[in-house]
């Protein structure tokens, strides 16, 4: 086991700090872009297609334009060029079938809530009033909503295309020269060895961040300010500027408090962009808050995978290769990474393993439903899950112990740097160290002998043990690897330092909070790095004007990324401000140390603090000759290499083999992500990971009927669970300190997600598996599970309704 | 999220309540803690010209003693009726049942009869209500009328109640020193129950002497399960005698199929549930 | 428009309102109470939850004018005069009980309520007690332990890491 982080007494990093946040935030004083009101702001309501498909025949926007306080109902004919286009930044090949996504389309709808039109009223009640008299007439189109219906090309999404199939990209280690040939490695295990074939369902989720998504825009003053309930400020200036023509200098993009995104609100919408033109056009602010309804059916979506997977291994269980086939469903349009997601895939199914041949390949389908995009974790979750299930079945195809098998086929904590089979540079892990906690906090062995207990006695409740032992890449991301994937933008982070006059600090970040804690973490990071107490730094972010260089958060790249561009950022500011130490002190620089906060000259008691320093370069009196002003710094930094945390999960839960009923009985983890910051950060960052992969396993599913409705559209059919059905988790960590970025962080935000389905589903199906049940399809719901357990099938299709409790119009309401 | 806008009146008294309803028919809604009307206007899946509130009437809180049976005001939350010691001595299955309705918030401000009156075969109330032999009183122009449980709920989200009238009170019969037991089955805890048991058990030594069921969502309504109850009247309170019994509970029913099950499942969990509520309130699991 | 008047965190208000006006809308677009928080449209989120006559509702689930005459106390009154927070905002703090804050003024709202009627309850009566506010961030394990330490029932650094 690597050592265990102490943190040093007096130092700010792996100190478990109160968030500076929380204050805000547990008063109400919070800035949800929804609070903003501007004077004259008009609101807007949007007209959305009812139907999955279909042409769009005409627009009586008559009715609504005459109601009262209605200002405008606009078209997209009526908004024309000046509306822009929702872009796709990443075509993953070059000859990429891209629809064109325009924020309002003009003569047809690909999906179900599209907005065809948009009224603008003096208040948001009066525009939604309106909004009911648009009348829309429509060409109901044949619509793709199966995913491997649609892969056939059976009813074309978008006609004009002639395909469905927007790309397919492809891995081969033989090709890449990373490995062997993986049909060689198949064919030899059917002759002399095991093969696992597996068809594996991810579902569809829906982000469901608790914040709507909102937009402001106001057109007044010489920028156009726009307040977003977004993750990608910067991204969003961009895309604004790009496709408006609007010069991005005149663009200033805010993102205020942000209510959680979970890859969810990293996109370009069509509101925001609507929002944007209405605004222009009529030169007044304007506002746009969506409903839950709105934001379940319209904000982008997330997995919705079919996986193909071939697993070669030895007789005695060595993994020889593994072939992987994904048909991948991005619904109506390419998203802004949205093709990328499966390709984020493609290098993590090999995960912990020395597999020595790799073949991935993924179909990137177009479909008539809600685009798809990044959902916490974002491919990787679909790759761990797939993996972890195969090596559970290879496991019990060899009779032994999952976790044995496992061992047999990682990578040996002395083998780092490994490179992998898909090419990846893994810079360091201790997958037996994490693995060995863990069992111990479980009591693996304990719960194993209760699990043959109730097996024996026919118990109807079956204790299930599950297994996830799991890596990912994070730290989005190097830009050159991001080139050579035809990414269209770059990964690096940006951060700046500004020394105030008064002794204070304020730190610039390019990545952009919501909900994370960066202002508390950051801090803690320049506040050891500078020597300044904790509460004299101010983190500002998520402003385009103040922040003018970033690339935001997603893909557990904030602390990696952008905590290495701020040290870099902090070590200048110590570099520029030892001269005029040097001066002030009458010493050479060479004679200077610097430690806590002050400049000492080396062998006296002689020295200065760096905040007085900040004060005398304020004031500019007696300053080494030819020196600028000013200690205030910035860097940008291009990350070396991906991020890679692992770690071990175990889970336990018990299964009413009469209902189907899952609970949760115990689950344990122990995570590697270098060194910790803040260990309560990241307990928070791990439990709310946990539970979403945990939701993806047991509870969420987004479900489309036969006529391309959404029917899990509010959050009585989309099941979020609630604290009564969760429990309490044991955490731990071991630290592989990452080799790449100077503080040894790794990311965090994505690993709970990754690694806890995987290891729920496994308990499941090891719960039942006696009863002759291998899957269970996900979300493993009592009745899929009660139908697995009495046919042996992986539990049948969720039927496409809901219960009625609210579409009763003539009911005996009281 | 912003309701169609609508007029809007809080009568004071049921006379005048009945008054606005008889002015403006069918144009209008009433409302009472609003808990299940208020998604449904704003969604604007309904948009009633006017909203009578019956929030003012305070003759229609409270539970009353009423000699052999309790009163309770339809006005009454959710959570005074689950509080109510009078509840939890005579009617038993009543408290059970509310302690797993909705979420503390809707049980603060949801009514007793404002649930049953909106008929939702998946609401918690018209299991139990109709286990119990509730009587609904009912007023109208005419005067207060009264029907029994097996006659008040008619349909889906509709019942017995007249569009010029107001469900006014519900009364149960005491039934002091029963078992109870609300057997609710949800995939996550907020949820409206895929199949729910509703079991209320008098006890003669070892023996069921008498047993009234009612399931929730097995149907269009709450149904009694009157095959189990016969059967189990008189029988011993054993496993595999009250699963014997159970075993009948889903005959006849008519449960549907969405998201959370089909319509087999649903029969199957009835039985598994009705068992587990029986033997439950028999004081034996 | 119905004239109605309400206390709402100590201060009497008067407004004409539409019927159709939500409490929630009214506390924020008419009293500017903007802590308290729109999450869902069909009540199941718990986010804009305030206490009324002292018990909590779900202030998205309620018309303003069916509050006319009541008291009202939202997330920005539950704090003393002098700034002193609540118990429970501080537990949430201390716990780090929250993350994107979204559902937070709901989150101690409810469980304000919920230590009125409770003091002391268990795991599994704070998680029911709960059942009716999302959290998407918290995984809900650092919210239990917070309304574990306002009611003085566990030590607030249990079950974080080492």
């Amino acid at each position: 086991m690597t050592a265990t982080q102490e943190p040093t007494a007096g130092a700010e990093i792996g100190r478990d700090r109160r968030r500076k946040e929380d204050q805000r935030l547990i008063t109400g004083r919070t800035r949800w872009t929804d609070n903003i009101t501007l004077p004259g702001m008009l609101h807007l309501a949007m007209v959305r297609s009812p139907f999955p498909h279909a042409r769009i025949t005409g627009i009586d926007t008559e009715a609504a334009r005459s109601a009262t306080n209605v200002v405008a109902v606009l078209t997209g004919a009526d908004l024309g060029e000046g509306q822009g286009a929702c872009i796709n930044a990443w075509p993953v090949v070059t000859d990429q079938v891209t629809p064109a996504h325009l924020p309002m389309p003009t003569d047809r709808v690909a999906f179900a809530g599209e907005t065809v039109a948009v009224v603008v009223a003096r208040s948001a009640a009066e525009a939604r009033d309106a909004a009911e008299l648009v009348e829309v007439d429509y060409e109901e189109l044949p619509a793709a909503l199966d995913l491997k219906e649609a892969a056939e090309n059976t009813v074309l999404a978008h006609p004009d295309l002639g395909t469905n199939v927007s790309a397919v990209w492809r891995f081969d280690s033989a090709e890449a020269g990373t490995g062997g040939d993986v049909e060689q490695a198949i064919a030899e295990a059917r002759e002399n060895g095991i093969v696992i074939e597996r068809e594996y369902r991810q579902q569809r989720l829906i982000p469901a961040f608790m914040e709507p998504r909102s937009v402001v825009v106001d057109p007044t003053g010489e920028q156009i300010t726009v307040w977003s309930a977004t993750q990608v400020p910067h991204i969003l200036r961009f895309a604004m500027a790009a496709t408006t023509g609007v010069p991005e200098s005149k663009i200033r993009v805010i993102a205020p408090d942000v209510g959680g995104g979970f890859g969810g609100k990293l996109q370009q919408t069509p509101e925001e962009m609507i929002a944007f033109a209405v605004a222009r056009k009529l030169g007044k602010p304007v506002k746009f808050t969506e409903t839950r309804s709105e934001s379940l059916l319209t904000a982008h979506h997330g997995r919705d995978q079919w996986q193909r997977l071939t697993l070669a291994a030895t007789k005695d269980g060595h993994v020889t290769g593994l072939k992987v086939d994904l048909l991948a469903d991005l619904g109506a349009y390419v998203a802004i990474v949205g093709g990328g997601v499966p390709v984020l895939g493609a290098f993590m199914f090999n995960a912990i393993y020395k597999f020595p041949a790799y073949q991935f390949q993924t179909t990137n389908v177009l479909t008539n439903k809600t685009w798809t995009d990044a959902y916490r974790g974002a491919g990787r979750p679909e790759a761990t899950f797939a993996i972890e299930r195969l090596m559970d079945e290879l496991a019990t195809e060899l009779g032994k112990d999952p976790l044995e098998v496992r061992e047999m086929n990682w990578i040996k904590h002395e083998e780092f740097p490994f490179t992998t089979v898909a090419g990846l540079e893994y810079d360091s892990g201790n997958y037996e160290a994490a693995t060995a906690r863990a069992k111990e906090m479980f009591g693996y062995d304990e719960l194993r002998a209760e699990q043959a207990e109730r097996r024996a006695r026919g118990d109807k409740v079956q204790l299930g043990l599950g297994v996830s032992t799991f890596t990912e890449m994070c730290g989005l991301a190097p830009s050159r690897v991001l080139g050579s994937l035809n990414y269209g933008a770059g990964g690096w982070e940006h951060a700046e330092v500004r020394m105030l006059a008064t002794g204070k600090v304020e730190i610039v970040t390019g990545a952009s909070a919501h909900g994370q804690g960066h202002e508390t973490a950051f801090s803690q990071i320049a506040a050891d790095r500078l020597g300044v107490p904790f509460e004299d730094i101010e983190v500002l972010h998520g402003d385009t004007q103040i922040s003018h260089k970033g690339l935001d958060t997603y893909g557990s790249r904030s602390l990696v990324v952008g905590g290495e561009a701020l040290v870099r950022a902090l070590d200048k500011v110590i570099e520029k401000a030892r001269p005029v130490a040097a001066h002030l002190l009458e010493a050479s620089a060479d004679d200077l140390e610097f430690s806590g906060g002050r400049f000492t000259v080396k062998g006296t008691d002689q020295g200065m603090a760096i905040t007085e320093i900040a004060t005398a370069v304020f004031a500019a009196h007696n300053l080494p000759d030819g020196m600028e002003p000013s200690l205030d710094s910035e860097a940008t930094y291009d990350p070396v290499n991906f991020n890679y945390p692992h770690g071990t999960h175990l889970c336990a839960v018990e299964v009413d083999t009469e209902t189907g009923q899952v609970k949760l009985r115990k689950y344990v983890c122990c995570d590697d992500i270098g060194v910790v910051i803040n260990p309560l950060i990241v307990s928070g960052q791990v439990h709310g990971g946990l539970v979403q992969g945990i939701a993806q396993a047991l509870w969420e599913e987004a479900v489309y009927d036969e006529n391309g409705t959404l029917v899990t559209g509010s959050f009585v059919d989309y099941l979020l669970p609630t604290a009564a059905d969760t429990i309490s988790f044991e955490i731990d960590h071991t630290t592989s300190p990452a080799t790449t970025n100077s503080l040894g962080t790794k990311g965090v935000g994505e690993a709970g997600t990754i690694a806890s389905t995987p290891a729920v589903v496994n308990a499941v199906v090891d719960a039942v598996r006696h009863l002759g049940v291998s899957d269970i399809t996900m979300p493993c719901t009592p009745e899929r599970v009660w139908r697995a357990i009495a046919d042996g099938s992986s539990g049948g299709a969720t039927t496409e309704a809901a219960m009625p409790h609210f579409d009763e119009t003539e009911g005996g309401v009281q | 999220m912003i309701p169609a806008a609508f007029e809007y009146v809080a009568p004071a008294s049921v006379e005048e309540a009945l008054a606005a309803l008889a002015e403006h028919g069918d144009d209008a809604k009433i409302i009472a803690g609003g808990q299940s009307l208020l998604p449904v206007l704003r969604m604007r899946l309904n948009a009633p010209e006017w909203v009578i509130d019956l929030g003012r009437i305070d003759s229609l809180r409270g539970v009353r003693d009423g000699g052999d049976h309790l009163a309770i005001g339809a006005m009454t939350t959710h959570h005074d009726v689950g509080q109510d010691p009078l509840v939890h001595e005579h009617a038993l299955l009543v408290s059970k049942a509310i302690t797993h309705l909705a979420d503390a918030q809707v049980r603060h401000r949801g009514t007793f009869g404002g649930a049953l009156a909106h008929a939702d075969p998946a609401g918690d109330l018209g299991a139990p209500a109709l286990a119990l032999d509730a009587t609904f009183v009912v007023q109208g122009p005419g005067g207060t009328r009264e029907v029994a449980a097996a006659d008040f709920f008619v349909d889906l989200f509709e019942t017995a109640i007249s569009d010029d009238e107001i469900l006014v009170e519900v009364c149960l019969p005491k039934r002091a020193g029963w078992g109870a037991s609300y057997e609710k089955f949800v995939r996550i805890a907020h949820q409206w129950p895929i199949v729910a048991v509703a079991a209320t058990v008098r006890m003669e030594g070892d023996t069921i002497a008498e047993a009234r069921i009612g399931l929730t969502n097995m149907g269009s309504t709450p149904v009694r399960a009157r095959a189990t109850e016969q059967m189990l009247a008189g029988q011993p309170a054993t496993e595999e005698g009250v699963a014997a019994a159970a075993a009948l509970a889903a005959d006849g029913t008519t449960p549907p199929s969405d998201l959370n099950g089909d319509a087999d499942y649903r029969r199957h969990l009835a039985t598994v549930l009705t068992r587990r509520a029986v033997l439950a309130a028999a004081g034996r699991s | 428009m119905t004239r109605i008047s309400l206390n709402v965190d100590g201060q009497q208000v008067a407004d004409d309102v539409e019927p159709r006006m939500l409490l929630v809308q009214y506390l924020r677009e008419k009293l500017g109470k903007t802590g308290t928080v729109v999450g869902c449209d069909t009540s199941s989120c718990g986010a804009c939850t305030v206490h009324l006559d002292g018990r909590s509702v779900k202030s998205c689930n309620v018309l303003a004018v069916q509050a006319d005459g009541s008291e009202v106390t939202t997330i920005e009154g539950l704090a003393g005069d002098d700034g002193q927070l609540h118990r429970v905002q501080e537990a949430f703090r201390e716990c780090h009980g929250l993350q994107c804050g979204f559902c937070t003024p709901g989150m101690i709202m409810q469980t304000v309520d919920l230590l009125n009627e409770n003091p002391s309850p268990s795991e599994e009566a704070i998680r029911l007690g709960l059942e009716g506010n999302l959290c998407r961030c918290t995984g809900y394990h650092n919210i239990v332990r917070a309304v574990q330490h306002a009611a003085g029932t566990t030590d607030a650094t249990e079950g974080a890491p080492a």
